[in-house]
């Protein structure tokens, strides 16, 4: 027996201090000296310096003068009862999708509330066929991206909020699409957060 | 769809062949001790590795018994360190938001998962591990499982050349070691600088406090995120470092990245039957296989894309834009991020199971029924490329009983690369290949007829099935994706997903080291005109439909007992 779990031993210690410690320390040393930004977290700041978010990040935005990001399903336990969960969109101290399957009952309920609660917000929508971003929670629960179709239905109610003529607010939205990567990569994409504070810096509002 | 979400479909399988070819011939030196340029660079690393490990076992050659015991008895005390640390990381540094050890039966089912290149996750990484665990527990077995696969593997063809009567297959520590140091760290430590750059975190913060503009505050979970994505994927492991996987942002934060990870994940479970050509002398046998296993990716891939693509009658009746366009990706888009889209997330989900890496971009239980189909087949059937060396022996698991029954059915005798194959070679092989389809199967349906196996459902109907069936599929095939919906952190599950991952991966693996050692003693018969070649496309044909009609008469029932009754329900509209 020790003839095998000698060797083993060592052999385990070894692989463990080298791929488990010496391996990340090493991505680290890297990433910090030469990449800070991206290895801390891409984040967008305050003049003084305050985070305000991550790029890469999705955040709730509520009201109608700010272009909204896809619904969110994550969900955090319940304080007061463990078994239970409670939403918690884009709580980025955790992460997660809805997990309905297409013939949830759960999921037709909600996708009717959200479609009524966007046509509330914004009335021209009504019958209309909406983008498939617009009405899914994506599987993160904090995606930073909605489509430019999807920014481009809200740039309307956008405008009406900032008193803003509706041309304006859609330039802006057009100059945020990242097209597909290498021209064939994912899908073109609009960052809400950087939409937002470039919203917020060129049209501060009534 | 698109034509350029078909391109970039094509545009990363073409990748994926291109870069395989080099990688495999890279593997061969390798393992057959051929000199090469690295050996300069590697070779001080390796020896004061070896001397660390004890020199003389780890140069002494080593019979299949020999082998395979250094091989468990490392694999046995990786576990107790991985174990140790998930129950003791509140007393362990680097865990600056205090999570408590790991809970004993959580922690038996996670060792066991990452030791054997499975895993599954019952926990969420960003709200239950230290960063410590997340290096030392979780990013160590990712590069350690995947060796362990691989060597086993190059252990098995050894067999098929040895000329000692099998007295030599290796040395498992020397092969454990080169492959680690020449194979796995010099490419992680390249892709992770890769990942870094388009934007994954690597830091050994645990977390960002953000103040957004319409105030409050957002806590960012963050930590040494690239380090393990990359081995994550290069190891077809899977385990994420987040609770969404690599459809959090920081895992996977560009197309580009998703790329990127797609190709490694594909990269040396194609590049090892390259190898496999290389070893034993004989490209057109590997091409070949790898033939037979890339008419199956493409069978299965387009299913998913055009049913994704197709979307749901739920999603028709909220009025959603199902066509795609330049400006939205249409279809059934519940689940996935708007940078991967459908095309992307659907060509991960088929890579991941058919590498059985189990990482995921995208919710797999919020596909569509028959999107998830050929997830189901790629993990039952675990040939489709398969993960590190396992899917390859898988493989050939298959090809010896096609050499078998052709053998019977044309009266000749089987052989296999010159090796006979008798009685006892098929008897472990059928072992091996029952294993599989037990211990999928049999928990699967008593946790369906259990009340504490319904409780964990997290949808109705044939999908709740659906859900336990993929647990037991994805565990038994060191897969480790799920439908995440189910909640697998039961006692019930914890046990059982634990047990079924330990029968999954060993047993197999050790009936298939007998093989090698059986084959090996045997002579090498020249061969002649009786001989039933096995590099022809003839006999690529018939490997192809042995696994599939193998594959389907096990599995069949149960998959139109799940995907297919959900596919008719959700036809007709009805919800649950």
């Amino acid at each position: 027996m020790r003839n095998f779990l000698l060797p083993a031993l060592r052999a385990s210690l070894v692989t463990c201090v080298l791929c488990g410690l010496l391996y990340p320390v090493a991505v680290t040393g890297i990433g910090q000296a030469l990449l800070p930004f991206q290895a801390n977290g891409s984040l967008e700041r305050q003049p003084d310096g305050t985070a305000i978010g991550s790029r890469l990040i999705g955040q709730q935005w509520d009201g109608p003068q700010w272009f909204h990001g896809r619904p969110s399903a994550i969900a955090d336990s319940d304080p007061t009862d463990p078994a239970k969960t409670l939403p918690a969109p884009y709580d980025a101290a955790n992460s997660g999708g809805s997990n309905l399957a297409p013939a949830s009952k759960a999921l037709v309920e909600r996708l009717a509330a959200d479609r009524q609660a966007l046509e509330r917000a914004q009335p021209e929508l009504a019958g209309r066929a909406l983008p498939a971003d617009m009405l899914t929670t994506s599987a993160s629960g904090l995606d930073p991206d909605i489509s430019p179709a999807n920014a481009a239905l809200q740039a309307s109610r956008v405008a009406r909020a900032r008193g803003v003529a509706v041309d304006l607010i859609a330039g802006l939205v057009q100059q945020h699409i990242d097209t597909r990567s290498l021209g064939v990569l994912g899908e073109a994409r609009v960052n809400v957060l950087q939409l937002n504070l470039a919203l917020q810096r060129a049209y501060p509002g009534r | 769809m698109l034509p350029q979400s078909w391109l970039q479909i094509a545009l990363t399988l073409l990748a994926v062949v291109t870069l395989s070819i080099p990688t495999g011939r890279y593997l061969a030196t390798i393992t057959m001790d051929r000199k090469s340029w690295v050996d300069p660079l590697f070779n001080p690393i390796d020896n004061a590795i070896y001397r660390l490990i004890g020199r003389a076992t780890a140069t002494q050659p080593m019979n299949w018994k020999t082998y395979t015991f250094h091989m468990l008895a490392t694999n046995l005390l990786m576990a107790g360190i991985i174990y140790l640390i998930l129950v003791l990381q509140d007393h362990l540094p680097l865990n600056p938001l205090n999570f408590a050890g790991m809970e004993p039966l959580l922690a038996f089912n996670t060792t066991v998962s990452f030791i054997t290149n499975t895993d599954w996750q019952n926990y969420g990484g960003e709200t239950t591990l230290s960063n410590f665990s997340q290096m030392a527990a979780i990013t160590f077995p990712m590069f350690t499982s995947a060796t362990t696969g691989f060597v086993v593997a190059m252990a098995f063809i050894r067999a098929f050349v040895a000329k000692d009567g099998g007295a030599n297959l290796g040395n498992f520590y020397r092969d454990l070691i080169r492959f680690t140091t020449r194979v796995l760290l010099p490419i992680s430590l390249l892709i992770a600088a890769f990942m870094i750059w388009q934007g994954s975190p690597q830091t050994l913060a645990a977390s960002i406090t953000a103040h957004p503009v319409q105030g409050g505050t957002q806590t960012i979970a963050t930590g040494p995120v690239a380090a393990l994505e990359t081995i994550k994927h290069l190891g077809t492991n899977g385990g994420g470092f987040f609770n969404a996987n690599s459809a959090h942002p920081f895992e996977n934060p560009t197309p580009l990245t998703n790329l990127v990870l797609t190709i490694l994940m594909a990269l040396l479970p194609a590049a090892i039957v390259i190898c496999f050509g290389e070893m034993i002398g004989n490209r057109r046998q590997a091409w070949v296989l790898y033939g037979v296993m890339g008419c199956m990716l493409l069978l299965f891939l387009p299913i998913t894309v055009v049913s994704e693509q197709a979307g749901t009658p739920s999603l028709v009746h909220a009025g959603v834009a199902l066509q795609a366009t330049p400006d939205q990706p249409g279809g059934n888009m519940e689940g996935k991020e708007q940078r991967f889209g459908i095309a992307a997330s659907s060509l991960f989900a088929i890579v991941t199971t058919s590498f059985t890496t189990g990482s995921v971009d995208s919710m797999h239980d919020s596909f569509t029924p028959f999107g998830a189909l050929p997830m189901l087949m790629g993990m039952m059937l675990q040939c489709v490329f398969g993960g590190k060396g396992v899917g390859f022996l898988a493989a050939l698991v298959y090809g010896l009983i096609a050499v078998f029954v052709a053998g019977l059915m044309v009266g000749r005798t089987p052989e296999f690369l010159g090796k006979r194959i008798e009685k006892p070679e098929i008897i472990l092989v059928s072992l091996a290949l029952l294993i599989h389809p037990l211990v999928i199967l049999a928990p699967s349906s008593w946790s369906i007829a259990m009340p504490y196996g319904i409780s964990a459902l997290g949808n109705g109907g044939p999908h709740g099935y659906s859900e336990v069936l993929y647990a037991f599929t994805s565990s038994a095939a060191n897969n480790g994706s799920a439908f995440a919906g189910f909640n697998g952190n039961t006692p019930w599950y914890n046990l059982a997903i634990g047990i079924v991952i330990l029968i999954g991966r060993y047993p197999p693996i050790i009936f298939l080291m007998a093989v090698a050692g059986s084959l090996a003693a045997k002579q090498t018969v020249a061969a002649s005109v009786g001989t039933l070649r096995t590099d022809t496309v003839q006999f690529g044909i018939f490997w192809l439909a042995m696994i599939l009609v193998v594959g389907a008469l096990t599995f069949f029932p149960a998959l139109v007992l799940g995907p297919v009754a959900d596919f008719a329900a959700m036809r007709r509209g009805m919800t649950f």
